[in-house]
C-alpha cells in the first residue's frame, strides 16, 4: 500500500465530487459535492505529509481546508436558503436572476 | 505499511467510494446527506492509517458534527421542496462534462498511481496533538488568527444573508 494508491484514490474522489457538482441540479447536492472534493484534497496533503515527514506543513494546510470549509458550508447552506425564499425550489437551472 | 493499516485503508477506501456514489447519485437531499455522513466517518478513518490522529478527530467532529448536521438541519428547514425532479434535458451536455470528468481522473489517477515515495520514518509527535499544535501555533501563528477572523465573518454573513427580508 503505496503512496501512489492514496493519490489515485484522492483523484477519483475529486472525480467524484466534480461530476456530482457539474451534473445535478439540486443546490444541496451541488454544495454536498464542493464538501467531497475538498475532503480528497485533504486525503491528498496527508498522504504527501506522511511521505515526508519531516514537518507537519500538509496537516496544517489540511486543518486550514477544513476551517474554511466549514465557513464555506454555512454561507453556503445561508445562500441557498435566500435562494429558497425568492425561488421556492432549488433547481439551479431556476437561477436567473443576475441572466437579464 | 504494516498489515493493520493496508486492511484499514482498502475497508475505509470501500466505504469513502460508496458514500461519495451514494451522495451523488441519491434523488433525496437526506439520503445523500447520509452517503456523505459515512463518506466523512470513513476518511477519518483513512486518516489515521496517514498517522493524523488530530486531523481523524477533527474530521469528525467538524464534518460529521457540524457540516452534516447543518446540512440535516436545513432539508428539514426546507421541507419536501428540497428534492428537484431527476435530470432530464441537457443530455449532451450532462454526458459531455461526465466524459470530459472521468477522462481527466483516468489520466491523473493512473498517473499519479506510479508516484513512488518511501514511507519516511515517522517522529513520535507526528500528527499528535502536541506535534500539530506546535507546528500551527509555531509556524503558522498568522494563518491560524485569520482563519478565525474567517469564521467571524462567515458567521455574520450567514445571518446577514439567510436573514428575512422583511426586518
Amino acid at each position: 500500500m503505496d503512496i501512489g494508491t492514496y493519490l489515485a484514490l484522492a483523484s477519483v474522489l475529486f472525480g467524484l465530487g466534480a461530476v456530482g457538482f457539474l451534473v445535478r441540479r439540486n443546490m444541496l447536492i451541488q454544495l454536498m459535492s464542493i464538501e467531497l472534493m475538498l475532503n480528497s484534497v485533504n486525503v491528498m496533503m496527508l498522504a504527501f505529509n506522511r511521505a515526508y515527514p519531516g514537518n507537519h506543513a500538509g496537516q496544517v494546510f489540511a486543518f486550514f481546508v477544513i476551517a474554511v470549509a466549514a465557513a464555506e458550508a454555512a454561507v453556503g447552506l445561508a445562500i441557498l436558503i435566500a435562494y429558497y425564499r425568492i425561488k421556492r425550489t432549488l433547481d439551479t437551472d431556476d437561477a436567473t436572476l443576475l441572466r437579464y | 505499511m504494516s498489515f493493520p493499516g493496508a486492511t484499514l485503508f482498502v475497508v475505509t477506501a470501500i466505504f469513502a467510494m460508496a458514500g461519495a456514489l451514494f451522495t451523488i447519485s441519491s434523488n433525496r437531499p437526506l439520503r445523500a446527506a447520509i452517503g456523505l455522513l459515512v463518506h466523512i466517518i470513513s476518511l477519518a478513518g483513512m486518516f489515521l492509517t496517514l498517522d493524523a490522529q488530530l486531523l481523524a478527530a477533527l474530521q469528525l467532529l467538524v464534518y460529521a458534527g457540524a457540516v452534516v448536521v447543518l446540512f440535516v438541519f436545513v432539508i428539514m428547514l426546507i421541507g419536501p421542496a428540497a428534492e428537484v425532479d431527476p435530470m432530464q434535458g441537457r443530455i449532451a451536455s450532462r454526458a459531455l462534462s461526465i466524459g470530459l470528468t472521468v477522462a481527466v481522473v483516468l489520466s491523473v489517477a493512473s498517473t499519479v498511481a506510479y508516484f513512488d515515495a518511501p514511507w519516511g520514518v515517522v517522529p513520535d509527535d507526528f500528527g499528535t496533538v502536541e506535534g500539530l499544535g506546535l507546528a500551527i501555533y509555531q509556524q503558522s501563528l498568522v494563518p491560524f488568527e485569520v482563519v478565525s477572523i474567517t469564521l467571524l465573518v462567515a458567521i455574520v454573513g450567514a445571518i446577514a444573508i439567510a436573514r428575512s427580508p422583511t426586518e
